[in-house]
């Protein structure tokens, strides 16, 4: 038992002064995934099923490419950020830090290989 | 932290019921009971409550359960009117205001707990203390850094009205412990109630710790743990919209940035 008042309490360690770059950043990819996302989908859709010659050649176009490469990076460094947002709802402490870390680690990682795959694919 | 099953003493189990008076207008009520002095789980205890001799709101049911039937139940209320904040509580599944919410908004058997996710004193009193430090911790007053005028602090008419929707909380805590948020960090996030108080001060034209007030809130947990679920508009029994001002905040943080 600590004998802290429950002002000491409600004041904590103070403002960390951060998380409007969280918010802002969250706002704006979210704003042109809401964009990107629907053309992406007719793309990919479009390509799905098609013989590899087709589909190479769908993806080796610039535009198809790019957005490609935009959505895989600003998608999932939205979904990083977002999962973040979850987890330090519902979690604490040392399971806290380790998700997040986990969820950095595996979108870097879907990230990483989905452009290398599109490179592989495009070039 | 989120906690999906409650401990084994906070499960709530079926409490006294109170014997059924003549007449034709009665209702049921199922009202949470809690002592920690008797060392027992919750329960919840029925009471029934002749319509016909009962005024219209649920404090007056509540006052006449106490007054006539059980003298132990516990609750807080004041002024009866709906401006002290006292009476609120948990009204079939609603966070409201018992003084100023109608038996007659509530279908079926009515069913009252305290304020949830919220520590319990006694029955239907919940521990604010928390709540209280946190608004306090916004600094709930006018700031100030420039000589004090000879007569008063001036503020414009468009000015003014832009407190408006924001000075009328009560500071009853329904929004707060509405909010799932709250729930789950109200150890670090400061909650609607305590928000809507502190941009009622960022916002007021005679303030002078904007920046300051500003700063203080700059955080994940203080502020930015408003998901905008909306639960705090939605139960707000003086119809205020608090995640309208975190809103504007997050708006005002914003624009220092961008």
């Amino acid at each position: 038992m600590r004998y802290l008042t429950a002002r000491k309490r409600a004041e904590g360690k103070g403002a960390s002064h951060t998380g409007t770059e969280h918010h802002w950043h969250m706002q704006l990819s979210a704003v042109a995934l809401a964009f990107m996302m629907p053309t992406w989908i007719y793309i990919f859709g479009s390509a799905l099923g098609q013989p590899l010659e087709t589909v190479q050649a769908t993806f080796a176009r610039p535009f198809p490419a790019i957005l490609t490469a935009l959505v895989l990076v600003v998608g999932l460094r939205h979904f990083a950020k977002g999962a973040q947002m979850m987890i330090e709802d519902y979690a604490r402490g040392t399971a806290r830090k380790m998700l997040v870390i986990f969820v950095y680690c595996l979108s870097g990682a879907l990230a990483a290989t989905g452009l290398f795959a599109l490179i592989k694919l495009a070039l | 932290m989120v906690q999906f099953t409650l401990p084994k003493n906070s499960k709530i189990r079926t409490g006294k019921s109170w014997p059924k008076p003549e007449g034709k207008a009665v209702r049921k009520f199922q009202i949470y009971r809690w002592n920690q002095e008797d060392g027992e789980n919750p329960r919840v205890d029925t009471y029934f409550v002749d319509m016909d001799t009962c005024g219209p709101m649920v404090l007056d049911a509540l006052i006449k359960i106490k007054t006539e039937i059980d003298p132990t139940l516990t609750f807080r209320r004041s002024c009866r009117e709906g401006i002290c904040g006292s009476c609120a509580m948990n009204i079939d599944g609603i966070n409201t205001l018992a003084c100023i919410y109608g038996l007659n908004e509530v279908k079926g058997d009515i069913k009252i707990y305290p304020l949830p996710h919220m520590p319990v004193i006694k029955d239907l009193i919940p521990d604010l203390t928390h709540f209280y430090a946190q608004h306090a911790s916004i600094m709930p007053w006018l700031e100030t850094k420039t000589n004090r005028p000879a007569k008063e602090w001036r503020q414009s008419i468009d000015d003014r009205s832009k407190l408006d929707g924001l000075y009328e909380c009560v500071m009853c805590a329904c929004c707060s412990t509405s909010c799932p948020s709250y729930w789950w960090n109200s150890d670090k996030y400061l909650g609607p109630a305590a928000l809507l108080h502190a941009y009622r001060w960022i916002i007021d034209s005679r303030d002078e710790a904007t920046g300051a007030r500003l700063d203080d809130l700059e955080d994940p947990f203080k502020l930015y743990r408003c998901h905008t679920i909306m639960n705090c508009a939605k139960t707000c029994p003086k119809g205020l919209n608090p995640a309208k001002a975190i809103a504007d905040i997050k708006r005002m943080m914003v624009e220092r940035v961008v």
